[in-house]
C-alpha cells in the first residue's frame, strides 16, 4: 500500500492492549480481537445508524490530567476511567488510549433487555419462516435471551405478505427496523426507494407510494436482513436452509465472476447468495445473475452422447470413437473449432491442445459485448474472455470461420458450449456440413444437426478456473453431479485428445491446471489449491 | 382569559414576558420599537462578536429548552472564522407535556426572539436561521413571518443589517407534528426534509455535524430572547438576578391541581416549591391536600409530598454537612432539583393533588411517550409501548403480581441504552412513580 499512512492506535480489549488502524470501528476492533459483538443493525459495508442497541459494550478513557496528558498506570499504559453509561461499539471509533470491555454483567444485562424487547412484538413464526436456520435474532435468542415472555398483552399487528418488489415479499411483523435494507438500497443500489412509516413500535417499513423495490440489486436486501422479514419469492418455502449444502464458486454470468455460495441439496442448486470479497463484488450480486441457475435443471439438459444413424443411448467411447474418426486425417483447412468463454481456464486450455492435434487454425470464442450497470454486471457477458486471450484463444476469426462454412470451404465442424446459430452460421450451412461435433450441457439449435453429440456439464456440477474481466484469476467449485450421462468437459476434451493424439497422462483437474501454468508464464508457479477461495489477481 | 396573571405577583420579575397579555401590545414592529426594541441589536452591531458571547457567559444563561445547558458555551463551540457556512436553528417545538411558555412568545412578541436571534447570529457568524415552529401553531408561524419581513424592510436583518455589514436571512420552518422534532437533532433532520429520527452522538454533535452538517446552533426560543435582555441590562446585572449557575428570569408553567395556573416567570431561584403552589398559584383547589410535582416538563422525576431530601449543604461552622430538606421548602432552579434528584427540564410544572391515582397518571404519560417514540432504536420503541400496555392494564383491573418489577425492569432497560434522550424522558416517569408511590402500584398489581 502506497499513499497516506495509516496511523495506528492502542485500545486495552478485555484488559489486553492491542493496536488497531484509527478510525476503525470499534465493533471491528473487537470482532479482530476475536471478542464476537453481537449486533443487527451494523453491517461492515454500510453505514451505522446505532438504531439496535444490541452491540452497547463499556467505554474506558484515558483519565487526563488537568493539562491534558493521560495518567499512566504501574505498566506504563494509560488509566481508564470506565463511563457508568454504555456505548455503541458499532458507530464509535477506535482512539487512542480508550478500553473497552465486552463482556461484563453490564453488557449482559444491555444484551439481555435489547433481546426481550426485540421479541416481545415478534410472531415467533420460525416453523414457518424461511430465515429459520439463519436468523440473527433465533441465534441471539439462544445466546443471550430469557427464555421466556413476559408480555402479557396482545403484539402489534403490522402487514404480512407485501408485494413489495418483483422478487421480493415483506413481513412487516417480523421486521426488527434495522434499517439496513434502507441503507443498502440508499449507499449501494442508489435507488432509495425503502423507508419506514409510523411511529414507535407500529413503524413499518414500506416502499415509497407508486414504487417497488424492482432494482436488480434488490435480493441483496434478503441478504443482509437479519430477520425473515424480507424473502426471496424465488426461494420461499422451498427449503430449510439448514439441509443446504454450500459450495463456494464464482458467478458466470458475465465477466465480474462475482464470487458466490451455491446452495444445493440432493443434487439440486436451491439458491445462490453473493459470497464477500473485496476485491469482486464486496457483498453483493445482481438479481439477473443470482437467479440464472434454473436452467441447470431444465429439460433442455443434454444428458447422453448421441451418435447421428446410432439408437441412442449411445455408449461414450462410441460417440468419442465416431468424433475421433471423423475428425482424424481431415484437412485443417476444412475443419473449424468454436470455442466458448464460458468454459474454464483448463477446459480452454484442452482446446488448445484439441486444435493442435487437428492442426487447425480456424479457432475461436464467441465474444458477448453486452452494456453493464457500471457496478456488478460487465460490459463482457463472458466469464473467462480474460482466459480465452491468455491462451490464445479470441483470435477474432468467428466472422471469418463463418463465413468460411456458409460458403462451403468448411465441412468439419466442432462446436464446444456455443450454439452455432449465435455465431452468424445459418442452419442450411449447419446442415450440409459433413460432420458437426456438438458438446455442451443445453440442447440448443446446432444440436439437432450433430453429427456427434456429447454432453457435459454446467458451471454447478464442476471444478476450475476462470479470469475476470480485472484479470482475477478465481475458482469453480462443484455442487451437484451432472444428469445422466454427461460428463466434465475436461474429460471429454482430454479423451477425444487422447484418441486423436495418444495418451496425455491427464488425470485429474489439478494436473490440467499445471499444465497450463507450467505453459502460460502468466500462471507460472500456481496451482488450482493456490488460487484459493477469494482467487488471485494475476 | 391570558394564561398570565394581569397583575405580577411580588416574587416575580417579568422580562421575558414583560408585553405578553399586556392592553394594547401587538406583534407588529412598531409596537416592538415604541417598547425599546431593538435596541440591544443597535448595541450589539457595535461590539465585538467575542465580547458578546463573553457577556452571555458572564450572564450565567442556561438554556430554557430542557437540557439547561450553558448558552455561552455552546455558542463558543461555534469558530468565528472557520470559513463554513454556520447556522443558528431556533427550537420552536415546545411539545414537552406541561410546557406552554414559548407560544406566548412566537404569538405576542416574535420580535423579542427576532432580536435575540440577530444578536447571537452577529455574535456567531451565522448568516442563516432557522426558526422551527411546531406544526400545531400554524398560526404563530404566519405572526413569525411576518414579524421577519418587517424587520427586514426596517433593516433590522437582512442584507448589511444596521449597516454593520453583516448579512443574515431568516426562515420559518414547519414542523410535522411530532414531539420528538423537539429533539435538537431530530429537528435537525426534519429541517433537512428527513424523518425525524434523532442522530447518533457521537459523532453528530450540532456544533460539528449539524444541519446539513455544518456547526450549528440550536437554541430554545426563550433562551434567544433572553439573549437581548443580558446586552439591554448588561450582563453582571443580569446574571445577579439569578443563582451562581443560574442567572438571569426563568419562566415557569404551571398546570395540575392549583387554583391558578398559568405562566410565570421568576428570578432563578426565587421561589421554593412551596411559594409557587400556596402563594403564587393560589393554593390547591378547596379541601383538597397535595400528592405530588412534576417540576421540570412529563420526563422530570416525581416528587411526592412530604418527602424529605438529604442534601449537602454548608453547616453554621461553614464545614459540608447533610441536611434535611423538605419537599416544599426545595428552591425551583437547575441545581437543587438536580440535587434532590429531579430537573428543572423546561420548567413545566404539574401539581397532583390527592384526588389522583398514580397509576391512572403514569399510565397518562406512558401513553404519551408510547405515541410519540420515534421508533428507530430498539429499547425505547418496543419499551415505550410495553409500558403503555401495563399501564393500561393495571388501570383496567387486570393486574398481575409481578407487573411492578416487569415494570422497573423495562425503564432500567430503556433509560442509558438509547440514542436520545428521549429514553430517558419516557423511563423516569416510570422509575420515579415506582420508587415514590410503590403502595399505588402494587394494589394496582393484586386486584
Ligand atoms: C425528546 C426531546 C424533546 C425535546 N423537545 C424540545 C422542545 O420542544 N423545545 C426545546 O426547546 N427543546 C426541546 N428539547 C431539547 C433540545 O434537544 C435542545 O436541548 C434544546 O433545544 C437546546 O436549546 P437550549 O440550549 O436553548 O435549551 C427536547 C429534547 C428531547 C430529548
Ligand atoms: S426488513 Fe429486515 S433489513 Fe429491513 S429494516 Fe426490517 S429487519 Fe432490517
Ligand atoms: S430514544 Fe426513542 S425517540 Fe430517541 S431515537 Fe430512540 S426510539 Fe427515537
Ligand atoms: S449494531 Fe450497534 S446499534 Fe445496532
Amino acid at each position: 500500500m502506497s499513499g497516506t499512512a495509516v496511523t495506528m492506535v492502542n485500545v486495552q480489549v478485555d484488559g489486553e492492549w492491542k493496536q488497531f488502524p484509527k478510525g476503525m470501528r470499534l465493533i471491528e476492533a473487537c470482532m479482530q480481537s476475536g471478542k464476537f459483538i453481537p449486533h443487527y443493525c451494523y453491517h461492515p459495508k454500510l453505514s451505522s445508524p446505532g438504531n439496535c442497541r444490541m452491540c452497547l459494550v463499556e467505554l474506558g478513557m484515558p483519565k487526563m490530567t488537568p493539562d491534558r496528558k493521560s495518567v499512566l498506570g504501574e505498566d506504563g499504559r494509560p488509566e481508564l476511567s470506565w463511563s457508568p453509561r454504555p456505548v455503541i461499539s458499532c458507530a464509535t471509533e477506535v482512539s487512542e488510549g480508550m478500553g473497552v470491555r465486552t463482556s461484563s454483567p453490564l453488557v449482559e444485562e444491555c444484551r439481555n433487555g435489547v433481546m426481550e424487547f426485540l421479541l416481545i412484538n415478534h410472531p415467533l413464526d420460525c416453523p414457518i419462516c424461511d430465515k429459520a436456520g439463519e436468523c440473527r435474532l433465533q441465534e441471539f435468542s439462544v445466546e443471550f435471551g430469557k427464555g421466556e415472555s413476559r408480555l402479557l398483552e396482545e403484539k402489534v399487528k403490522k402487514p404480512k405478505r407485501v408485494d413489495i418488489g418483483e422478487r421480493i415479499v415483506l413481513d412487516d411483523e417480523r421486521c426488527i427496523m434495522c434499517s439496513r435494507c434502507i441503507r443498502f438500497m440508499q449507499e449501494i443500489a442508489k435507488d432509495d426507494v425503502l423507508g419506514f412509516l409510523n411511529r414507535g413500535s407500529h413503524t413499518t417499513l414500506a416502499v415509497y407510494p407508486g414504487k417497488r423495490l424492482d432494482s436488480n440489486y434488490s435480493l441483496n436486501t434478503v441478504d443482509i436482513c437479519p430477520v425473515g422479514a424480507l424473502t426471496s419469492k424465488d426461494f420461499r418455502f422451498k427449503m430449510r436452509v439448514w439441509f443446504l449444502k454450500e459450495t463456494k464458486s464464482i458467478d458466470v454470468t458475465c465477466g465480474t465472476g462475482s464470487n458466490i455460495v451455491i446452495s444445493s441439496r440432493e443434487n439440486i442448486v436451491r439458491r445462490i447468495t453473493p459470497r464477500e470479497n473485496d476485491a469482486v463484488n464486496s457483498c453483493w450480486m445482481p438479481d439477473s445473475h443470482r437467479l440464472n441457475f434454473h436452467y441447470l435443471h431444465s429439460d433442455d439438459r443434454l444428458k447422453e452422447p448421441a451418435v447421428r444413424g446410432l439408437e441412442s443411448p449411445v455408449a461414450w467411447k462410441t460417440a468419442l470413437a465416431t468424433a475421433a474418426e471423423k475428425l482424424r486425417g481431415s484437412r485443417p483447412e476444412e475443419t473449424a473449432v468454436i470455442a466458448s468463454a464460458r468454459m474454464t481456464l483448463e477446459e480452454l486450455f484442452l482446446v488448445r491442445r484439441l486444435a493442435a492435434a487437428l492442426g487447425v487454425r480456424n479457432v475461436d470464442i464467441l465474444p458477448r459485448p453486452q452494456k453493464g450497470d457500471g457496478f456488478l454486471v460487465s460490459d463482457d457477458g463472458n466469464p473467462n474472455t480474460s482466459g480465452a486471450k491468455l491462451l490464445g484463444l479470441a483470435t477474432g476469426r468467428l466472422p471469418e470461420i463463418a463465413q468460411a462454412i456458409e460458403a462451403g470451404r468448411v465441412t468439419k465442424l466442432v462446436v464446444l458450449g456455443e450454439d452455432a446459430a449465435d455465431c452468424g452460421i445459418s442452419e442450411t450451412a449447419l446442415k450440409s456440413l459433413d460432420l458437426l461435433v456438438a458438446m455442451g450441457f443445453l440442447a440448443n439449435k446446432t444440436t439437432p444437426h450433430a453429427t456427434v453429440v456429447l454432453p457435459s456439464s454446467a458451471w454447478a456440477e464442476k471444478r476450475g478456473s476462470m479470469i475476470n474481466v480485472k484479470g482475477r484469476l478465481q475458482r469453480l467449485n462443484q455442487a451437484i453431479q451432472p444428469p445422466g450421462q454427461a460428463r466434465d468437459d475436461w474429460e471429454i476434451l482430454r479423451d477425444l485428445i487422447a484418441l486423436l493424439a495418444g495418451t496425455n497422462g491427464l488425470h485429474s483437474i489439478e494436473e490440467v491446471f499445471r499444465q497450463v501454468a507450467a505453459e502460460t508464464p502468466a500462471l507460472q508457479g500456481l496451482t488450482l489449491s493456490r488460487i484459493g477461495d477469494l482467487g488471485i489477481q494475476l | 382569559m391570558s394564561a398570565l396573571h394581569p397583575t405580577p405577583h411580588p416574587k416575580e420579575r417579568r422580562i421575558i414576558f414583560e408585553n405578553i397579555s399586556k392592553p394594547g401590545y401587538a406583534a407588529d414592529i412598531d409596537t416592538y420599537i415604541a417598547n425599546g426594541g431593538y435596541e440591544s441589536l443597535k448595541k450589539a452591531v457595535t461590539m465585538k462578536p467575542s465580547e458578546i458571547i463573553d457577556a452571555v457567559k458572564a450572564a450565567n444563561l442556561r438554556g430554557r429548552g430542557g437540557a439547561g445547558f450553558p448558552c455561552g458555551t455552546k455558542w463558543s463551540f461555534i469558530k468565528y472564522d472557520d470559513g463554513k457556512p454556520h447556522y443558528i436553528v431556533v427550537n420552536g417545538d415546545e411539545s414537552e407535556p406541561g410546557t406552554f411558555k414559548d407560544r406566548y412568545i412566537l404569538h405576542q412578541d416574535p420580535h423579542q426572539l427576532i432580536e435575540g436571534l440577530a444578536i447571537s447570529a452577529f455574535a456567531t457568524n451565522t448568516r442563516l436561521a432557522y426558526i422551527y415552529i411546531r406544526c400545531e401553531f400554524p398560526h404563530a408561524a404566519k405572526i413569525v413571518w411576518k414579524a421577519i419581513q418587517e424587520a427586514k424592510a426596517r433593516g433590522f436583518i437582512g442584507k448589511n443589517l444596521l449597516g454593520s455589514g453583516f448579512d443574515l436571512d431568516i426562515y420559518v420552518h414547519q414542523g410535522a407534528g411530532a414531539y420528538i422534532c423537539g429533539e435538537e437533532t431530530a429537528l435537525l433532520e426534519s429541517l433537512e426534509g428527513k424523518r425525524a429520527y434523532p442522530r447518533i452522538k457521537p459523532p453528530y454533535f450540532p456544533a460539528v455535524l449539524g444541519l446539513y452538517m455544518k456547526p450549528t446552533i440550536v437554541n430554545n426560543v426563550e433562551t434567544l430572547c433572553h439573549v437581548k435582555h443580558i446586552l439591554r441590562i448588561g450582563a453582571a446585572e443580569y446574571a445577579r438576578m439569578g443563582t451562581p449557575g443560574d442567572g438571569g428570569t426563568r419562566t415557569m408553567c404551571v398546570s395540575g391541581d392549583v387554583m391558578r395556573p398559568g405562566i410565570y416567570e421568576f428570578p432563578c431561584g426565587a421561589v421554593t416549591i412551596r411559594e409557587l403552589i400556596f402563594d403564587v398559584c393560589g393554593g390547591l383547589k378547596p379541601g383538597r391536600t397535595l400528592k405530588a410535582v412534576i417540576p421540570g416538563g412529563s420526563s422530570a422525576k416525581i416528587m411526592r409530598a412530604g418527602e424529605v431530601y438529604k442534601i449537602k449543604g454548608k453547616g453554621p461552622d461553614g464545614t459540608m454537612v447533610d441536611k434535611d430538606l423538605p419537599m416544599l421548602d426545595v428552591v425551583m432552579d437547575a441545581s437543587t432539583l438536580q440535587s434532590v434528584g429531579t430537573m428543572m427540564g423546561s420548567a413545566g410544572v404539574m401539581v397532583l393533588d390527592d384526588s389522583r391515582d398514580m397509576v391512572w397518571a403514569l399510565n397518562n404519560l406512558n401513553q404519551f411517550y408510547a405515541h410519540e417514540s420515534c421508533g428507530q432504536c430498539t429499547p425505547c420503541r418496543e419499551g415505550s409501548l410495553w409500558m403503555s400496555k401495563m399501564t393500561t392494564r393495571m388501570l383496567d383491573g387486570g393486574g398481575r403480581d409481578k407487573d411492578p418489577k416487569t415494570l422497573q425492569d423495562i425503564a432500567n432497560n430503556i433509560a442509558g441504552r438509547t440514542i436520545c434522550a428521549f429514553g430517558e424522558a419516557c423511563s423516569w416517569p416510570t422509575q420515579s412513580f415506582l420508587a415514590k408511590f410503590p403502595e399505588e402500584f402494587e394494589k394496582a398489581a393484586r386486584s
